[in-house]
């Protein structure tokens, strides 16, 4: 059942994308259909990381306010590190804490380092088993749970309905 | 629209700039990864944005929307790399830090 839906993704994106990129005509359509289809099943066991995205209705919902949630964090992050940048007396108070996450599924761990990279102050530094290192430009609470909770916990709510 | 592109384009311009002084003004090599990263991904979104909105006629949308994915999946990675393996190298963070959990870590052996 993983593998039909990894390679049901691979379908999906790898046609995406070919539409994206050429004009749609039919031949054109047919042809990157057919491609997609032929390089999901050859390499159909290379892409097990998809097979961690859940696919139900509250999971695709989830993924779309994702999206604005993230967008959102980084028109927030921009304007932070910009009013830091101009502010003469540089206000930083930086250090690197340490934040638990209890994704899974890699994709979904890649997704969430990535997502705090774009976001308010932090940049991921490290990631080691359950614990992710952080920089964070501003720190603000000492411990694991106090870090966690202002770092991670907006997105791993969503994370996790998507991925599981 | 075209007025909206260019308003869009510059915005993005403004940002990336601001990432410029970014790196010029923290104190270390982390804090400048921050205002790099961060500048860079959105000030080239906006960038590719406007220049999607003001040639309506180009034809390249779906070709910009897929630049935006791609920028906004690898940009961060690379500076996770980049941070990742300073760290590693042993480059230290600025005097006014106020902890390094990483650093504690790896002395007592938690981490790698």
């Amino acid at each position: 059942m993983k593998k039909v839906k990894s390679a049901f993704l691979g379908v999906v994106i790898l046609f995406a994308v070919w539409v994206l990129l050429t004009d749609t005509s039919q031949q054109e359509l047919f042809l990157g259909g057919a491609t997609a289809l032929l390089i999901a099943a050859l390499f159909h066991s290379k892409l097990t990381v998809l097979g961690d995205v859940r696919l139900n209705p509250k999971s695709l919902v989830y993924m779309v306010i994702y999206l604005f949630v993230f967008l959102w964090e980084l028109l927030k992050s921009n304007i932070d590190v910009a009013l830091r940048v101009i502010n003469p007396k540089l206000p930083i108070n930086p250090g690197i804490v340490k934040v638990r996450t209890s994704l899974k599924s890699p994709l979904g761990r890649v997704i969430l380092a990535n997502s705090i990279t774009l976001t308010p102050g932090t940049l991921t530094v490290e990631m080691k088993d359950e614990f992710f290192y952080i920089h964070w430009i501003d720190v603000t609470s000492d411990d694991i749970e106090g870090a966690t909770k202002s770092i991670v916990s907006h997105f791993e709510k969503y994370l996790e309905t998507i991925f599981g | 629209m075209e007025l909206t592109g260019s308003i869009i384009t510059l915005t993005g311009s403004i940002v990336l700039f601001l990432g410029a002084l970014g790196i010029f003004r923290m104190p270390d090599v982390y804090n400048r990864m921050q205002a790099g990263t961060k500048a860079t991904t959105l000030g080239t979104v906006l960038f590719l944005i406007g220049v999607s909105l003001g040639h309506p006629g180009c034809g390249c949308q779906g070709k910009i929307v897929i630049l935006i994915v791609f920028i906004l999946a690898t940009n961060p990675v690379s500076s996770n790399a980049l941070a990742r393996a300073a760290h590693t190298a042993g480059i230290k963070l600025t005097d006014r830090s106020v902890k390094d959990d990483l650093k504690d870590d790896t002395e007592t052996g938690e981490a790698k």
